[in-house]
């Protein structure tokens, strides 16, 4: 095969921003699964539910769909409080998370899909921005904003949530969760209330998600599934809960997808993830930046 | 009661079952029984890692699908090179060691860490697997593969009440599996698997053994589940074969029914099975996937031990509430009914 050096950059480039995104679907799990010990498989269907929350504005109103995410926020936090509460009442007391726990999610992520299937059909949406069709062209290199917009406020809601997790209060109370919950009981303040909130920020980050999902490309209810094994691959390589390690092991896993579906064909590029998945957990389960 | 008694009559069972559908006179019957007869053999093979260890496995579909394109392959490969095709058990045989292979391996990656990575690696395996499949031109790729049924076979007549007859003896087989492992040592350390593995662990038990004999076993029934699928289907197809439905079910089933014995499964499935058969025919095959859903949720939130555990508690409480009743005489020292 003849090497061509542009192939290579501009592979390497966008699979740097479309792993900025892939931190950006990471985080919440991050969250969830890597502090709280909570398997939220249904992240991803949560982050389709965003998208298809930030397609009905752009569509009925023209806003733009990262503004719409941010100010649903607030209703995506309040549905994954909820969620917590339901999950701790029927699960986690009685320490059935293990086996009820999981079915639990995955019948929430059966029912988001099913539900989006039946209410808007399998048809690909999409939104209109001013972003969305430009591209920034740096000597050889080719940067899409449509990918560059995704990838900088990805990094940006990563940082606000690192300095949340370290700086705040309610933060470091969510990671002091992590470690020992009497201690933290024992300081007057309530993990469950602790833990509600942190999952109800981790719900929240889908919201933004699923924005910048649908400003990359068009989505229907099943693009959900195959960020599954990505997300948690992401989590797993990056070091359970660690927000940097995340954003590390995102981008490396973009950039051996895009050398994969440059080099070999896109159509499989969606094993490059479970194989890192399976390594990780075969060689470093505690990933590369874990405690 | 003795393994033997039991097979026969279970055995006993299917052969009514058999014969009440031939009764029918419609070979309609067979198309939807063997349905639901395919989810009794998924949701009890399911249980026996699921329920019985506590191991969620969420590639119910990929290890479906790894019996279904074995024989597609072999399918493919005797029909290029001229060669007399192998009969279905064969084939099932094949479809299930393929499958049973495959789960020994991912066990040994993932289940010496916590439960919920094997959980996840099962799930990205049905991703993976498809996109393998997708990219096999030999196996039809995204396109799908035809596997042309033969309109009859001899003893019995149309080729459908063939495979009905089998995927009845292979569900016979695998409650009876099933059954065997929940009354031996192995089930009595499955068990300690589940109710505390440090314990279990600490106590002796080889749990990383048992763990991958669960998934080994429960991976050779589904790929033998999967097996006969292309001849039933005809057609194929990566989208279906690896679609959420087999893993929702094969939850969904076992869990409503009850999961820690060999009933719940059959019953979830008998169950959901035909609700689904009729739903999909009166309402639409979306709907229908929508209320195995919501039973899902509901029944782990409100009902954690199934279909059995209400039937348990209903029988307790009854005799429990009139013993209480009578308790306050009976109770009392040396006053023997």
């Amino acid at each position: 095969m003849i090497f061509s050096f542009d192939l290579l950059i501009n592979a390497l480039v966008s699979g740097i921003l479309i792993g900025g995104f892939y931190a950006a679907v990471t985080c919440g799990v991050s969250l969830a699964f890597g502090i709280l010990d909570i398997v939220n498989i249904a992240h991803p269907a949560f982050v389709i539910l965003g998208s298809y929350v930030a397609y009905i504005v752009n569509a009925t109103f023209g806003f733009d769909p990262i503004l719409t995410a941010i100010v649903v926020m607030p209703a995506f936090y309040a549905l994954g409080a909820a969620i917590y509460q339901v999950y701790y009442s029927a699960f986690e007391k009685h320490g059935q998370e293990s086996l009820r726990g999981l079915a639990f999610f995955f019948g929430l992520l059966f029912i988001t899909e099913v539900g989006l299937v039946l209410y808007f059909g399998v048809d690909y949406r999409y939104v209109d921005a001013a972003y969305i069709g430009p591209t920034l062209h740096l000597a050889d290199v080719d940067l899409p904003l449509r990918i560059l917009v995704p990838c900088l406020v990805s990094l940006l809601m990563i940082a606000v949530l690192q300095l949340i997790l370290t700086r705040t209060f309610i933060g470091r109370a969510i990671m002091a969760v992590a470690q020992d919950q009497l201690a933290l009981r024992l300081m007057a303040i309530d993990p469950v209330r602790i833990k509600r909130i942190a999952f109800g920020i981790s719900i929240a980050t889908a919201s933004v998600a699923g924005a910048l999902l649908i400003i990359i490309q068009p989505v229907e209810p099943s693009v959900g599934r195959e960020y599954i094994g990505r997300v948690f691959a992401i989590c797993v390589l990056g070091g359970m809960g660690s927000l940097p390690g995340a954003v590390v092991a995102a981008m490396l896993i973009g950039i051996f997808e895009s050398l994969t579906s440059t080099f070999y064909g896109p159509s499989w590029a969606p094993a490059v993830s479970f194989g890192f998945l399976l390594l990780t957990l075969a060689v470093r389960p505690a990933g590369l930046m874990g405690r | 009661m003795r393994t033997p008694a039991f097979l026969a009559i279970c055995l006993a069972v299917a052969a009514a079952v058999f014969g009440i559908a031939l009764g029918f006179g419609n070979d309609y019957v067979f198309f939807a029984g063997y349905v639901v007869l395919q989810y009794v053999v998924l949701s009890t093979a399911w249980n026996i890692l699921g329920g019985y260890c506590g191991y969620v496995n969420f590639g119910t579909a990929a290890f479906f699908a790894l019996g279904a394109y074995s024989t597609v392959a072999i399918y493919k490969y005797s029909a290029d090179n001229d060669v007399w095709a192998l009969p279905i058990p064969v084939l099932m045989m094949i479809g299930g060691i393929v499958s049973g292979i495959v789960g020994f391996g991912m066990g040994y990656l993932t289940l010496r860490l916590r439960g919920a990575f094997f959980s996840i690696a099962t799930l990205a395996l049905a991703v993976v697997l498809e996109t393998l499949v997708v990219n096999w031109d030999y196996v039809g790729g995204s396109r799908g593969a035809y596997v042309i049924r033969p309109e009859e076979i001899d003893p019995i007549g149309n080729y459908i009440r063939y495979l009905f007859l089998i995927m009845l003896l292979l569900a016979v087989a695998a409650i009876t599996v099933a059954r065997l492992i929940e009354h031996s040592r192995l089930g009595y350390g499955f068990a300690t698997i589940r109710d505390d593995e440090l314990a279990a662990e600490a106590s002796g038990v080889p749990t990383l053994r048992l763990k991958l004999i669960a998934t080994t076993i429960s991976g050779v029934l589904m790929g033998m589940a999967g097996a006969p699928f292309p001849y039933y289907i005809s057609y194929l197809q990566p989208d279906s074969t690896f679609g959420l439905d087999y893993a929702v079910n094969s939850i969904a089933m076992p869990l409503v029914g009850g999961t820690t014995s060999w009933v719940g499964p059959l019953i979830g499935a008998i169950l959901l099975g035909s609700l689904q058969q009729i739903a999909t025919v009166t309402i639409s095959s979306a709907v229908n996937l929508l209320i195995v859903g919501l039973l899902l949720v509901g029944f782990v939130i409100v009902a954690p031990a199934g279909i059995i555990g209400l039937v348990h508690r209903y029988w307790q409480r009854k005799p429990e509430d009139f013993v209480g009743r009578r308790r306050i005489d009976a109770a009392a020292p040396g006053s023997a009914p």
